[in-house]
């Protein structure tokens, strides 16, 4: 933990918390129709060409139902069209290598990932995916499904702010105008920037490269005979990737989506050549989460509690993320048993670039949001530095969260908050004059339940289960928490992985998807019926006796209700995973 | 069923558009610009040697012998190194495989560098990197290795150094990530000599 790592920290801070407010600002104006940003004049006559082809008025507004309606129908439309470019792939343009079809659970399973912002990813992008699959097939839903996040937290944000109303907004707008004004402008000039740094954006097949010094190496295994000195291969070339990586990494990291161009992800160097531009990735992850919660201010005309939860999410991932980096830099006590500088930390599964502090607190912020592109592998971290991604998860993404879904979840536990708060002082739970009934509750605790029958239900059935078991790369406590990572990251449509599991079976394929639908349409649809039922409410004028919902006080009791709430639910399996997994290391020689 | 279907066809119009947009035109419009503007590294920093191709300085290639600085170990495909299956080891921190490579690789990272006692040895040296493909090498590993390499080719350790600091990169905007020596280009310096 050397001072070059408490600089950049306070860099990386920093400079979020300047771009918080113009990003909320230009987001109050994209999320209102009426709204003027100073790129109307060029996408102005864009976005009246798509209203009119799609026949919509994109001033009527719906009610919650249509809302969810058209939701789905996006989705659904484009999940089908992702499985049908994956399984046409070799028929379709853009494939200079030649790849076959996408299996069909394959591609069932990757398309579900990238339509529900997920991005878990069951296959090694560089070996599987034609250019166009990626470029087409996958960055459409980079796109697509970031601004249908935003939506949602747009619609629930006006469900809190406006007084009796029927409707929450219309989807069709919300997403046309948040890809328009918001996420192509900002990848047009990020992919740019990302190709200044090193990043390829190119059609050319793979290169083929002459080694400078062709080596013999043994091939792995034993040879036919099963004698154990294998024979020798000669390794003369290298062949190496290219393809439009550029244009998708950009949206992949600003959507926060996370599926990597490449299967090392953001570790790859053409993926994220170099710091600059991993401090690029990380920021453009927490960019609009963060600018959210200043929209949010705005929307319900209380600026000072949008700032307040800010702090509530800036305050989890610090302490957060101070553990990783802590965990990562005291390194592996086995390995330093081999006399090997401990004060260097554990490098295993990380890139001399980044080192250990950028790789903890990519690690911690991809987690943090529902990212999941990973510049390091979280299966090879010390057994806390892993159990601070995977519990950011578990919390429910939402410390900045996911594009939109960072934002709608947090209001999720500020109603738990408020209720909370009510019965402790015999009151009714009041949030900014909106009374919080029965409804309000059911549906907030909805959203909490079903991560955790996604999650800890799938875990325990796939780890008793001979294929569950079967996938794993590790064994011991750390097989344990492979799997538990999976269904969390799943179920919390984050995407990041223990990526030993190999995943990519039929069954694991098949509940991971469904594990990924949970919890992406059973979370959206019990908030929209919240934002639905919210709007419909009158509001009371806020006076001396209305429940503040800012200051420290409000943010201690926020935080703590997102820790109470997760801690009570996961600490028992992580227990079985990552803690015992510590304990094992630090105190004893046991090794699996 | 009449509002779903129009809503079905208002998803596949906005489908078809937006696809239009986002997945033609805009990865068009970054490749024209990123190819006029950086045409070397958006295809790839390709290092070009008596006209063919030997390798980009962001992927790391695998160097044996004594006369060349060595890359970090790497779990990119079956041999290491293959840059079409990036990748890492994704042990875990108490897994025994793990555990023994590293003792091999200790071993014969200190026999091969005849490093004292004293000396600890550098953790990059021995641990695979997260994409198998690291360019990089940290600075100590580097210096380490110098004595060796120097030998072998019958130079001043100096010399070796020298080429090491040339080859260094510091971290960026003398702020962000990590001073590391790129080791094709400092083993292609030390060939070109």
């Amino acid at each position: 933990m050397d001072h070059f790592g408490w600089i950049q920290l306070t860099l990386f801070v920093g400079i979020l918390l300047v771009l918080t407010k113009p990003m909320g600002v230009y987001l109050t104006k994209v999320l209102d129709v009426e709204g003027k940003t100073f790129l109307d004049l060029a996408i102005g006559p864009v976005e009246r060409f798509f209203y009119s082809l799609l026949g919509i008025d994109p001033k009527k507004e719906q009610d919650w139902k249509q809302y969810s309606f058209s939701l789905i129908s996006f989705s659904l439309v484009g999940t089908l069209f992702t499985y049908a470019i994956l399984r046409l792939q070799h028929l379709l343009p853009l494939n200079p290598q030649g790849f076959g079809p996408v299996s069909g659970q394959l591609s069932f399973n990757t398309a579900i990932s990238f339509a529900t912002n997920t991005n878990w990813q069951n296959y090694a992008g560089e070996s599987t995916m034609s250019y166009l699959s990626q470029m087409v097939g996958l960055t459409f839903h980079n796109f697509a499904s970031a601004a249908t996040g935003i939506a949602v937290a747009a619609a629930l944000a006006r469900g809190v702010a406006r007084n009796s109303a029927k409707t929450i907004g219309n989807f069709w707008t919300d997403v046309i105008r948040t890809i328009l004004y918001v996420l192509l402008p900002i990848c047009l000039v990020y992919a740019l920037l990302l190709v200044s740094q090193g990043m390829i954006q190119n059609f050319n097949p793979y290169a083929k490269v002459e080694v400078v010094a062709p080596y013999a190496s043994p091939v792995p295994g034993k040879d036919a005979e099963g004698r154990q000195s294998p024979p020798q291969r000669k390794v003369e070339t290298q062949t190496i990737v290219q393809g439009p990586m550029a244009s998708q990494v950009a949206i992949k990291m600003l959507g926060t989506n996370g599926g990597g161009f490449t299967n090392a992800n953001a570790a790859h160097p053409y993926e994220n050549p170099t710091p600059l531009s991993n401090f690029l990735q990380m920021l453009s992850i927490f960019l609009i989460p963060s600018g959210l919660t200043y929209y949010l201010g705005r929307v319900v005309k209380d600026q000072r509690h949008g700032w307040a939860v800010w702090s509530a999410m800036a305050a989890i991932f610090l302490v957060g993320f101070l553990i990783c980096w802590w965990a990562e830099s005291t390194g592996n006590p086995h390995m330093h048993a081999l006399g090997i500088d401990a004060a260097s930390g554990n490098m295993e599964g990380k890139e001399t670039r980044f080192g250990i502090f950028n790789s903890a607190l990519f690690a911690t912020v991809t987690t943090d949001a529902s990212c999941g592109a990973v510049n390091s592998m979280h299966d090879s971290f010390t057994p806390l530095g892993g159990l601070v991604p995977l519990l950011n998860i578990q919390l429910g993404e939402v410390i900045f969260g996911g594009v939109g879904a960072g934002l709608y979840g947090m209001i999720v536990f500020v109603v738990l908050a408020v209720f909370l708060a009510g019965l402790m002082i015999g009151k009714t739970p009041e949030y900014l004059g909106k009374k919080i009934e029965a409804y309000d509750v059911k549906a907030s605790v909805m959203f909490i339940m079903v991560p955790v029958l996604g999650i800890l239900g799938s875990t325990a059935w796939a780890a008793t289960s001979a294929w569950g078991l079967a996938g794993l790369n590790n064994s011991g406590p750390h097989g344990f928490s492979e799997i538990l990572y999976a269904y969390s990251s799943t179920t919390g449509n984050n995407g990041s992985a223990f990526a030993g599991l190999n995943a990519n079976t039929c069954w694991y394929n098949i509940t991971l998807g469904i594990a990924m639908l949970l919890g992406r349409f059973f979370m959206i649809i019990p908030i929209l019926a919240l934002a639905g039922n919210l709007a419909g409410k009158k509001s009371r004028p806020l006076g001396e006796g209305s429940f503040p919902v800012s200051g420290p006080m409000f943010t201690v009791l926020l935080t703590g209700t997102v820790l109470i709430v997760g801690a009570l639910t996961f600490f028992p399996a992580l227990s079985l995973g990552p803690i015992v997994e510590h304990y094992l290391m630090t105190h004893s020689n046991i090794l699996f | 069923m009449k509002n779903l279907m129009s809503q079905l066809r208002t998803a596949l119009v906005a489908t078809v558009l937006l696809a239009v947009i986002l997945c033609g035109v805009y990865p068009a419009l970054v490749w024209t610009i990123a190819q006029a503007l950086f045409p070397e590294r958006a295809n790839g920093s390709l290092v070009v040697k008596n006209g063919k191709i030997v390798g980009s300085e962001l992927i790391g290639q695998n160097f044996a012998g004594a006369k060349y600085f060595h890359s970090r170990p790497s779990m990119a495909g079956e041999m290491g190194y293959d840059a079409t299956s990036s990748g890492g080891s994704n042990l875990g921190p108490t897994s025994k495989k793990l555990i023994d490579s590293v003792r091999e690789r200790v071993k014969a990272y200190r026999a091969e560098n005849n490093l004292p006692l004293s000396v600890k040895t550098p953790v990059d040296a021995v641990t695979a990197s997260a994409s198998g493909l690291d360019p990089h090498i940290s600075v100590r590993n580097a210096l380490l290795q110098a004595p060796r390499v120097a030998k072998d080719r019958g130079m001043e350790e100096k010399a070796v150094v020298e080429k090491i600091e040339a080859n260094t990169q510091g971290r960026d905007l003398y702020i962000l990530g990590e001073p590391r020596v790129n080791v094709l280009n400092v083993n292609l310096s030390l060939d070109a000599r």
